[in-house]
């Protein structure tokens, strides 16, 4: 049976839990979509997402709580990972912006700017365009991290606003700018639970 | 014009509530320099609330509390990465507009500053910027909702480390929610028109003046443009989406009293998405510890094993105060 987890440690947990819910619904598939807190809830686990939040308070409370080293070692075997705003930081290689103390698991090859669009009054949605879907999605941006660099050709661009690239896929991996769980639309998790099919 | 031109919509309900939900399961300190904000994000803190003063020394000092001063504000934003968060008085759109040019992430309207407006609170809707508001009850929720607040907290009674009075504005929202959700729609639109009723206090009150019938016209302007009944349908929208999901459609936070992380885990099991620290953290004898323990304490909420290592060597929590021994209630300001 597919396991999804969402890291609940702290931020949007609770919207990952429903579209992924849904997701798996619309994909026709039998599952189950957890809180996880514990490192021991990691056993089993098909999936996890990296939700929205402060990437500050999420990185230390991972590291606080033990799922850090087993989330990075799943990630580098190949687990499904998905990580949205402060989850793409949390995956990403390279972060400008961080706090001195701050760790990642530096796993997606790119370089990504922390808060780079600006402060909340900056925030902002917009058309965005998938690389397998013909219909716009609604990218909801909120003190977004900007992907600056794409470090290595394994990784490669699965969103663009414009032509500027918001979100990318390496493998096991994604990454996005944007909160795809703020919307009612799935396509995005959907996509991302492909890869436990 | 194509589908995928790029048209940024900014200040959207969506992007207020999102921000909000993006500091869920954190804890957002006050603090009054840098050197504390940096403490407080080195401690894990979603967010840090820029303050002149702490609550408790806002109580004390007494006179008139108003928005803090730019430089130390923006002194705040300089010196984390965080979100920061400032105070507007009640009713003060011109102090709102304020912090929304100087870009403060969300603003609080908030009854721990001295009201500007005795009867009306700022139309949140007007503003890119999200609002936080207090709230006692689910009247004052509802009313906060309607006027676009993107965040409700507990008003509690800031300032006294004193978590009964947080303890009693959850109890008295859940306890609403229940009854609301046991009603019919009709008995909803009724309560629709109650929740509506401190809206009328300005127009009643220049008809008896006047001594004019103390009646209100069905398209008589009572609060901005809105007409009594446009207010009555906006709270029964908001009633009923209340009445559907079993709890407030935004984000609700626990606030005002919360000293130690066992208040932290307390708001947490009662059901709040998260707390706001006032004077608990540098008002406490080791604020760097108290800072970091509850942070952990609202992750951990639901483990007593692991609170009982959060708790341990904490050292001295601030000083609390008996609610009946005060001269202030902050709680009752703006209905």
């Amino acid at each position: 049976m597919v396991r999804v987890g969402v890291i609940g440690l702290q931020g949007d947990v609770s919207e990952h839990i429903e579209a992924s819910k849904k997701a798996l619904e619309n994909l026709g598939v039998t599952g189950e979509v957890i809180w996880l807190r514990k490192p021991e809830q990691l056993e089993g686990i098909s999936a996890i997402i990296i939700p929205g939040g402060e990437s500050t308070t999420i990185s230390k409370l991972m590291v606080k709580t033990g799922l850090f080293e087993p989330v990075k070692k799943l990630g580098e075997e190949g687990l499904p990972i998905m990580g949205t705003c402060a989850g793409l930081i949390m995956l990403s290689k390279d972060v400008i912006g961080a706090t001195p103390e701050q760790r990642f698991l530096e796993l997606l090859d790119v370089k990504v700017n922390r808060n780079a669009y600006g402060r909340q009054v900056d925030s902002f949605e917009a058309p965005v365009k998938l690389a397998f879907s013909d219909e716009p999605f609604i990218g909801v941006f909120i003190r977004a991290p900007r992907i600056v660099e794409l470090l290595s050709d394994k990784v490669k661009p699965i969103a663009w606003l414009g032509d500027r690239v918001v979100g990318v896929e390496q493998d096991n991996l994604i990454g996005l700018e944007f909160h795809p769980e703020l919307t009612d639309d799935t396509r995005v998790h959907e996509y991302f639970l492909w890869k436990v099919l | 014009m194509g589908k995928f031109d790029v048209i940024e919509a900014k200040g959207t309900e969506r992007l207020k509530r999102g921000f909000a939900k993006m500091v869920k399961g954190g804890v957002i300190m006050d603090v009054t320099n840098a050197e504390q904000a940096r403490i407080a994000e080195e401690a894990g803190a979603v967010s840090v609330m820029a303050l002149h003063k702490v609550p408790a020394d806002i109580r004390k000092a007494g006179g008139v509390a108003r928005m803090a001063p730019i430089e130390k504000i923006q002194e705040i934003m300089d010196a984390v990465t965080i979100p920061v968060m400032a105070k507007v008085r009640i009713g003060h759109v011109a102090e709102a507009r304020i912090l929304e040019a100087l870009g403060v992430d969300m603003i609080d309207e908030s009854e721990v500053l001295t009201p500007s407006d005795p009867f009306f609170h700022i139309d949140k809707r007007e503003f890119t910027v999200p609002f936080v508001c207090g709230a006692r009850n689910l009247g004052e929720a509802v009313r906060r909702i309607w006027e676009g607040a993107a965040m409700i907290r507990t008003k509690g009674e800031a300032g006294t480390g004193n978590i009964v009075e947080a303890v009693r504005h959850v109890r008295l929202v859940a306890e609403g929610i229940r009854q609301i959700q046991a009603m019919t729609d009709e008995q909803v639109y009724g309560v629709a028109e109650k929740f509506a009723e401190p809206y009328l206090r300005l127009a009643l009150n220049v008809k008896e003046i006047a001594g004019l019938p103390a009646k209100v016209l069905e398209n008589e302007p009572i609060y901005g443009h809105y007409t009594y009944r446009e207010i009555v349908d906006g709270l029964y929208k908001v009633l009923l989406e209340i009445k559907k999901l079993g709890r407030l459609p935004v984000v609700n936070f626990a606030a005002g009293g919360v000293a130690t992380p066992a208040d932290a885990a307390l708001m947490m099991q009662m059901g709040m998405d998260g707390v706001f620290v006032g004077s608990g953290i540098f008002k406490s004898s080791n604020p760097p510890k108290m800072a970091r323990a509850i942070v952990e304490a609202v992750n951990h909420w639901d483990e007593p094993d692991v609170l009982v290592e959060i708790s341990r060597e904490i050292g001295e929590p601030m000083k609390g105060q008996d609610i009946e021994e005060l001269e202030v209630r902050l709680e009752e300001r703006g209905v």
